[in-house]
């Protein structure tokens, strides 16, 4: 794949011939400096860039061959999101948060909620389930975010610098929960990050630098 | 979709510090809109409340009138020239003018004086004490109960006072649909005694009161009267001239003009600016909605139902603050002339659907161009 950005003068390569396999049951993390194109890679895989060569394919499928509510519907039912902000609602409760995912499958609003409650019970927030975030220290925040990835029942986990905002004991063990209990033989987790503390629960560790995917840090070949 | 909807709906409300100002930019430009138009409508009605209580289907006057209160006698030729044309079932004189009375007590107080046909006493009011037939009586009259009713010293049937040097007697009590405009009693009596009671002009005839034998012969009647060199025009035809003239001849149109057009933006300046910063301080979250999977279209609904939301809901309250000054304002004022229709009602409506629809456009336009990526990158 290949990826640019600007034009002109300014014009950057994010994503210099990159090709990457990634596996169900796999804990991949893409590590690298700031501006290697780690984030460009995680977005282009999930359908949210398109890139200017090349292509994703998911489980056979070509998804940048999908049309615009396709591609949609790709991102809704097949990948879940933690974002490196969290981006949770500050207006809406924790349970509300997390049944975002399955009011966007046009799930009843109170049905989602009240299953929402079953994946707050798995991060082990379900008694924070009626406070805003804002209430919630950032690993409950970060949990709160992974609780709504899972929601939806994505075969594809993305997480962008999940530990960027966490003291190490925290990030460690929110990373290490994931493993334990979101990591499964029909869920691949892709985690962008540049924390080393995290890398013990990593099944490959791919290295990026300008643009360029250069060697497998750990586990098998890219 | 619905849950798509109450997201909507849990982001805008329980942002309670936007919400609250939004809501106050959308009520206080509807409140404006209605007050006004209401005052309007209800001066109107004041305007035209001689023609809708003498209740005559049409009316003959010097082409000169703009308004009701504003008479130009007729000579008695007209009065037997309209009852000579085809179509006409009969006609009757009226006469309308003012008056300075003085009262038991030394006082002196402006009133308008009806006098009404003699022969049929065609417009009479309803009388809620006394009887009609009294209004022959020497000296009689018959005093309306409005709003100016205790100018006169709260009168009852046997009241005296004195007009123009002519001795006065309250004979009844009536109720009519309309109160005057000019905040003065209305005294009905008797066509000649009006015109004895009180100094005339040369012709005295104010209005000749028409009934058509039929609808179809409302045309034929304007247009021979129109020959006489007088005009003719149904009941509505006259309240609607007499709108026109205080609309477009006097400044009353044009303030209210300018006040229907501050409140829009006063409306609009407020509840868009304030929508437009609401989205966005959300369009991260939007973008988010976007990469987790939302669609254009729903994102576009949710947009359009917060900003329908809060126009209706501010159109509600808008229209009930408003109720509630004229209520109150008539248990201080009980002849406070404020009337809500339909009309000043859609007036804020579709005012109220512009000002959603501005709103919700730039926040559309907004939301439609945000790159989930931008999200990742922060």
């Amino acid at each position: 794949m290949e990826k640019w950005f600007g034009e002109g003068e300014a014009r950057t390569q994010a994503l210099r011939g990159v090709s990457v396999d990634a596996y169900f049951g796999e804990m991949l993390y893409i590590v690298g400096p700031s501006g290697s194109g780690k984030t460009t890679l995680l977005s282009v895989l999930s359908g949210i860039l398109r890139p200017d060569s090349g292509s994703v394919s998911v489980e056979g499928e070509d998804i940048w061959n999908l049309a615009g509510d396709k591609l949609a519907d790709f991102r809704l039912h097949k990948i879940g999101f933690v974002f490196q902000d969290y981006h949770l609602f500050p207006r809406l409760t924790t349970a509300e948060n997390v049944a975002i995912p399955l009011i966007l499958k046009r799930r009843n609003w109170t049905e989602a909620v009240r299953e929402a409650a079953k994946y707050l019970d798995i991060v082990g927030l379900k008694s924070r389930a009626e406070l805003p975030p804002v209430k919630l220290s950032g690993g409950e925040q970060q949990r709160v975010a992974i609780a709504r990835a899972i929601a939806g029942q994505p075969d594809i986990l993305i997480m962008d610098e999940p530990t960027a905002s966490l003291d190490g004991e925290t990030g460690v063990g929110i990373v290490g929960f994931v493993k334990r209990n979101v990591l499964s033989e029909r869920r691949c987790i892709l985690i962008v990050t540049h924390d080393d503390r995290i890398s013990q629960f990593a099944t490959r560790i791919l290295k990026m630098a300008d643009g360029v995917l250069t060697e497998a840090v750990k586990g098998g070949p890219a | 979709m619905t849950g798509i909807l109450k997201l909507a709906y849990k982001l805008l409300v329980n942002d309670k510090t936007k919400f609250t100002a939004l809501l106050v930019g959308i009520t206080f430009a509807v409140f404006l809109i209605i007050q006004m138009t209401a005052m309007f409508a209800g001066t109107m009605k004041r305007a035209s409340a001689t023609v809708i209580n003498l209740g005559a289907s049409m009316w003959v006057m010097d082409p000169a009138v703009q308004t009701v209160a504003n008479t130009i006698g007729m000579p008695d030729y007209v009065l037997d020239a309209v009852r000579s044309m085809q179509g006409v079932s009969y006609a009757v004189p009226v006469y309308s003018g003012g008056a300075l009375v003085k009262l038991a007590n030394g006082a002196y107080q402006s009133v308008t004086i009806v006098g009404l046909d003699d022969a049929s006493l065609f417009g009479r009011p309803q009388l809620i004490q006394g009887k009609i037939e009294d209004v022959y009586g020497e000296n009689a009259f018959i005093v309306v109960h409005d709003p100016e009713f205790h100018k006169l010293g709260d009168p009852h049937v046997g009241t005296e006072f004195q007009v123009n040097d002519h001795r006065g007697v309250i004979v009844g009590i009536a109720k009519v649909a309309s109160s005057g405009l000019f905040g003065v009693p209305t005294l009905y009596t008797t066509y000649q005694r009006a015109l004895q009671y009180l100094p005339n002009p040369r012709f005295t005839i104010s209005y000749v009161l028409v009934e058509p034998k039929s609808p179809a012969d409302v045309l034929r009647i304007e247009q021979q009267v129109q020959a006489l060199g007088y005009l003719a025009l149904t009941r509505d035809e006259f309240v609607d001239r007499i709108a026109a003239f205080y609309k477009y001849q006097t400044g009353v149109g044009t303030n209210l003009l300018i006040m229907t057009v501050m409140s829009f933006i006063v409306g609009l300046s407020i509840s868009g600016q304030t929508f437009y910063t609401f989205v966005l301080e959300n369009l991260d979250k939007f973008g988010a909605l976007k990469a987790m999977g939302a669609k254009s279209r729903e994102l576009i609904l949710m947009i359009l139902f917060q900003a329908s939301f809060t126009a209706l809901t501010g159109y509600g309250l808008g229209i009930g603050l408003c109720v509630l000054l004229i209520a109150l304002a008539k248990l201080r004022l009980p002849d406070y002339a404020a009337l809500i229709t339909y009309w000043n009602l859609g007036l804020a409506f579709v005012m109220v659907v512009v000002i959603a629809a501005i709103s919700s456009y730039f926040g559309v336009r907004k939301v439609l161009r945000i790159e989930p990526f931008d999200i990742f990158r922060g």
